[in-house]
Parts: C-alpha cells; sequence; structure tokens
C-alpha cells in the first residue's frame, strides 16, 4: 500500500481546454462538448513549439498547468510520462516515407518518432535535470504511469509531475487502433500534504477484475475510447470531492485507488 | 537504496546466444558486426545482426504477437534455462507478485513498415496486420508476459536508448514498495528499417565497423539484442547495488556537450548504491561510437570519477542495440563480475586523443567487485546502474 497527494492537475481534451474547465463538465455544471482545444504550451520555445508534434503539445500543455496549480518549479519534480504509443502522426508519415521507393526519413521526425520526446522536449522547455520516464501499457497505460509515479514519490520523497496524454492516429492506422479523441491530463503527485493538496490517494494492486466507469455516457465513451482518458473517474471524485474507491484496470493486476478529500 | 539480488540472466546479441558465447568473445575481443545483409534497408553499412531470429516460431496460442521483436525476446529467453528459472520463481512468488517491466524503442514496428508496402488501392492497411500485437509499444511486454505466464504489474519502458537500464530501477521500486515480490526486467530491440534510415538521416550511420573511442570515428553500427534478469529479494551472488536517472534538458539527439546529464545519472548511481567513485572497478561506457556522445561521456566520467577508473565501449562487438542496449550491457556487467574480466574494445585502434578516461582497448583478465553501465538516450535521457558480486 502506497499513499500520495494530488497537489495540482492539467487537463486538456474535448470541450475542456483546462481543468477548471474540465472540473466544471465533471461536475456537471456545464454539458460535455466535443469542441476540441489547440493547445500551445507557453513553456515551450516557439522554435520547439514548431518542431513537435500535436501529441507534445498535449502533453507539455498539461504538464505546465499542473506543475503551476501545484506550486512547484518545474525543475523540482521528476516527470512520468504514460502514453500509449505517444505522437502517432510522426509515426504514421515516418511509415509512408519507408514506404516509398526514397525511404527518406526526416531528421526532426526521427527525433520525435522516440515515446520519450514529450519528456525530452519537456526537460528542454524547463531545464530540468530530473529523471524523467515515459511508459506505455495500451490501453492501461494510465494505470501504469500512476503506479510509476507514486513509487517514485515514496521510494525517493520526492515530488513526481504525471502526464498521460493519447491521440487519434491519421488513417489508416486510426482504423486499427480507433482513440475516439484527443486527451492529456497531468497529476502532480507529492509524499506529504500541502496548502495546494487536492486529494490524498492510497494504492493497492488487486486481481479480482473490473474498473471504475463514468456515469454519463459522453464521458465514459471518451474514458473506454481513449487511454489517458482513463483518468476520468479519479479527476471526477477530485471535481466533485467525493471519496470513492476505484479500481483501474492493469492486465491481471489493477489498481485500487481509495480517494479521500 | 535496498539492494535488489539477480537470480537468473541471460543476453543475445550479435555475439551469440547465451552468457556462454558472449563471454568468450567479449574475453577475445571478437566482434559481431557484418556487412549491412538486412534486406529491409540496404545501406552501405555494418550491422549487429542476431543469426536465427527469422527461424524462431512463436507459440500457436501467441501468434497474433508474431513479429521480429517478439522472435527475437523468445529466442533470447529459451537461453541459459531462463524461462525455466522464471517458472520455478512463479511457484516461490506466485504469478501476481511477480513484475514484467521491459525496455523497447521500436517495439514489432517492422510488422508496420511490412503492413504500410501492402496497403490496398484505398489506402488500408492488410487484414492480417496486428498493431496492439505488434507495433504498439506494450507488444514486447504482453508477449513476455503470457509466454512466461506471470500475471504481475507489466508495462514498457521506451526512453530510446535508455530503455532497458531503466526497468531496473523501476523494478526496484515497486518491490521496494511492497506492490510486488520480484520482477523479470530487460529488454529488446530488433533490426527495422525506420531506425537504419532514421540514423542515416542524421548522419550517424557509420560505413565501417563502430569505433567507440577511435580519434577516426566515423559514427555507429546499429545492432539488435535481448536480454533479461530476474531480480528478487533473496540473496544471492550478483546484485544490483544502484542505479541513478537523470536529463540533460540540453537538444532532442544531441548529448550535453560537457556531459552534463551524463554526470548526474553516475553521481545518483554512487549516491543510491553508497559508494564512492573509487569503489568502482570497471564502467561499460554507452560509447555508441558518435563523435559527440563518446566526448560528452568522456567528459561526465571524468568529472565524477577522475582518469583512472577502468573502462570500455562494447558497441564494436555488438553494435548500438538500442532499446536493448541497456540490458545487453548489464548482462555484460554481470558476465565481468562473475568470471572476472574487462572487455576490450575491438575496431578501435587509436584512441582519440580529445578523450581522458582509461579507456580499454583490449579484454583483459581481472577480479571485479563492481561495476558501472551507462546508458543515454535520444530527448537527453540517462541511466547508470551498478551492480556489485558477493566473493
Amino acid at each position: 500500500m502506497i499513499t500520495v497527494h494530488v497537489a495540482g492537475i492539467g487537463l486538456c481534451g474535448p470541450g475542456m481546454a483546462d481543468w477548471p474547465a474540465g472540473r466544471a463538465i465533471l461536475r456537471g455544471e456545464l454539458s460535455f462538448s466535443s469542441e476540441l482545444p489547440n493547445p500551445a504550451p507557453a513553456i515551450l520555445p516557439a522554435a520547439e513549439r514548431r518542431r513537435c508534434g500535436q501529441a507534445t503539445r498535449y502533453a507539455l500543455q498539461v504538464a505546465h498547468e499542473a506543475v503551476t496549480a501545484a506550486g512547484i518549479a518545474p525543475t523540482e519534480a521528476a516527470v512520468v510520462f504514460a502514453s500509449a504509443d505517444a505522437d502517432g502522426e510522426n509515426l504514421h508519415y515516418i511509415l509512408e516515407s519507408l514506404a516509398t521507393p526514397e525511404h527518406e526519413v526526416s531528421p526532426t521526425r526521427f527525433h520525435n518518432s522516440v515515446h520519450n520526446a514529450a519528456a525530452g522536449y519537456w526537460n528542454i522547455a524547463t531545464g530540468a535535470h530530473t529523471p524523467a520516464n515515459s511508459i506505455a501499457c495500451f490501453d492501461h497505460s494510465f494505470s501504469a504511469g500512476l503506479v510509476e509515479a507514486a513509487t517514485q514519490v515514496v521510494t525517493a520523497n520526492r515530488s513526481v509531475l504525471l502526464v498521460a496524454f493519447d491521440l487519434p492516429f491519421p488513417s489508416p492506422l486510426n482504423e486499427v487502433r480507433p482513440i475516439v479523441a484527443p486527451f492529456a491530463t497531468a497529476l502532480v503527485l507529492t509524499p506529504q500534504a500541502t496548502d495546494s493538496t487536492l486529494a490524498q490517494l492510497t494504492i493497492t494492486l488487486e486481481s479480482r477484475g473490473g474498473e471504475s466507469r463514468c456515469a454519463r455516457a459522453e464521458l465514459e465513451e471518451l474514458r473506454r475510447g481513449n487511454p489517458a482518458a482513463r483518468a476520468l473517474p479519479l479527476l471526477q471524485a477530485i471535481a466533485q470531492q467525493q471519496q470513492p474507491s476505484l479500481l483501474f484496470a492493469w492486465g491481471g493486476n489493477d489498481v485500487r485507488v481509495e480517494v479521500k478529500g | 537504496m535496498t539492494p535488489l539480488f539477480i537470480t537468473s540472466y541471460t543476453v543475445t546479441s550479435a555475439l551469440g546466444h547465451g552468457k556462454a558465447a558472449h563471454q568468450l568473445a567479449l574475453r577475445q575481443d571478437q566482434s559481431g558486426l557484418r556487412a549491412n545483409d538486412f534486406a529491409d534497408a540496404p545501406l552501405t553499412t555494418y550491422i549487429g545482426r542476431v543469426e536465427g531470429v527469422e527461424a524462431i516460431a512463436l507459440p500457436a496460442a501467441l501468434a497474433r504477437f508474431d513479429c521480429r521483436n517478439n522472435q527475437l525476446a523468445q529466442l533470447a529467453l529459451e537461453q541459459d534455462g531462463f524461462a525455466a528459472s522464471v517458472s520455478a520463481a512463479r511457484a516461490r512468488h506466485g504469478a501476481h507478485r511477480i513484475a514484467v517491466i521491459l525496455g523497447t524503442s521500436t517495439s514489432g514496428i517492422q510488422a508496420s513498415e511490412q503492413a504500410y508496402r501492402h496497403r490496398d488501392a484505398s489506402g488500408a492497411l492488410p487484414d492480417s496486420f496486428s498493431f496492439e500485437t505488434t507495433q504498439s509499444m506494450n507488444s514486447l511486454p504482453e508477449f513476455v508476459r503470457h509466454y512466461l505466464g506471470l500475471e504481475g504489474p507489466a508495462f514498457v519502458i521506451s526512453t530510446a536508448c535508455s530503455s532497458s537500464a531503466k526497468v531496473f530501477a523501476s523494478a526496484q521500486r515497486l518491490i521496494e514498495s511492497g506492490l510486488c515480490d520480484a520482477a523479470v526486467v530487460g529488454g529488446v530491440d530488433s533490426l527495422c528499417a525506420m531506425t537504419l534510415y532514421g540514423f542515416n538521416a542524421l548522419q550517424l550511420v557509420s560505413p565501417e565497423p563502430c569505433r567507440p573511442c577511435d580519434r577516426d570515428r566515423t559514427g555507429i553500427s546499429i545492432g539488435e539484442g535481448a536480454g533479461f534478469f530476474l531480480l528478487e529479494k533473496q540473496v544471492s551472488h550478483l546484485s544490483l547495488l544502484g542505479y541513478g536517472e537523470s536529463s540533460d534538458a540540453y537538444h532532442m539527439s544531441t548529448p550535453h556537450p560537457e556531459g552534463l546529464g551524463a554526470a548526474l545519472a553516475m553521481e545518483q548511481a554512487l549516491a543510491t548504491a553508497g559508494l564512492s567513485p573509487a569503489q568502482i572497478d570497471y564502467i561499460n561506457m554507452h560509447g555508441t561510437s558518435s563523435r559527440t556522445n563518446d566526448s560528452a561521456e568522456d567528459k561526465g566520467m571524468q568529472r565524477i570519477f577522475g582518469t583512472a577508473t577502468p573502462c570500455s565501449s562494447t558497441k564494436g562487438a555488438t553494435g548500438h542495440t538500442l532499446g536493448a542496449a541497456g540490458a545487453v550491457e548489464a548482462a555484460f556487467a554481470c558476465l565481468c563480475l562473475e568470471h572476472g574480466f574487462m572487455p576490450g574494445m575491438c575496431n578501435t585502434l587509436t584512441p582519440d586523443p580529445e578523450l581522458g578516461s582509461a579507456l580499454q582497448l583490449h579484454a583483459k583478465a581481472r577480479p571485479l567487485q563492481r561495476v558501472m553501465s551507462n546508458s543515454f538516450g535520444f530527448g537527453g535521457n540517462n541511466c547508470s546502474l551498478i551492480f556489485g558480486v558477493n566473493p
């Protein structure tokens, strides 16, 4: 059993340009909208913002929002980026180039192809020399990311920024791996409660199966259709200041999260 | 940190299948590099290709995972009795208490490369293409988890060329937190068109066998490989003593010129192990043979160790196995500790006079107690590991 505290949240997805907008939707104060934001993370220098992909823009937007809300310096936190397959648009263009007789891969596309591109751009933008991890577990990437981040918090006794992001692939990959809409969220996790603490999470693993869902159909569709949006039941509990016991699927081991306000 | 013990391990690379072949080749300064004969990317270069990957047949029940990366994983799992050791550990701990944390940079991308060459008139991919079980990053741990019959927490780490070094750190944290009792860690990366053409686009691919730290080095040789380790709390003669992770915060594909991030990772590894630099007997370098990597790593090592600690890069023997390099070279560190030798640097003829570290050009017999292994990746992602042996 491990316990961590949520000190700040970032959010970017359909109808949710940031955490306050998302929180209003999750509380039912605003109706769900499929309108997509166009994140332009201010923390990233303009040249890097042009060079990186949309997936990285989503990731850095929520990362910046979360550390700002938590009131910590970005250079302080270790980072864990969780995404099923990171920048799918970039992958598609590389695969298209490789299928031509010229096989020409753009050097920028090649360095953006690493799964840890978002983490790399974050470190460059913030100047943080802290550990950066980049992990994946297909539809369960958020579960794996949460546990990886939480174990770092408790074993190193430090703040960790967890960022989950997944975006739809272009065709034809989207037909074999459909993702319904772009979604990114970030949580700053701290070892002790702080003035910014929004919730305390107590995490255990269990193997009975099952997972928490969203009651509202549009949110549930998003949760099921985007790996990063599997975080929605947790975000909803925090938005509604509820204290549920949540379950996040993770293959044979599922993540039990007891939320306390 | 609480040390973790290595109760079984194995390695497969261009040098051969399993530990015995590697020990022999490394002690004799042999190289496994060959003129590029990888049909998907006929560039003029040398590669570290593993013999026999194409012939590996996955179990029928796991046929959906079929791709070069998982074939290489299975080939490696069957060496040195590794799969059997995991089976015994499963009986001790229970399938749910053993984690599977593996590193890869490109997973089964060769399957997508082939699928994109066979799109139909409408642009659709062939029906036979299975994204989730080949291309997707999680294909590797999911295949290995099923192959070994494990049900513990499983995920992939993909931080380019430090991927399968960082798996040791994540496993240590998971076990120290009490969320599992043991872990299978390691990494697999396999030859594909993307990395050959991609590194070529960055002008980093050498037309000759790579020569790490050589004055006249002309770039890297790309290889493939796999390494697996069983980590447990029960005392064994080999142990993971420390790890350090850091970020360059400098450039996406060029290391910090002063080796700042590299030095931070090495310093952190010493700190978590509670060791002083003088207690490290040998450093297995990242040593890719790119001009910038070798120079940055040399500066980083000098900053922490001075110039006396013996070091070498084994990339001239295996090629750069990318996301598998951390695990492959962690296995080399364990071989050196178990058998008392330091590998040399085959192909390296004239050490670059601008490098100040104590480069070992030739393999040497010497009892070792603690070895550091460095792995640095794109995005400025660094990891250093320290392994030890109980006499």
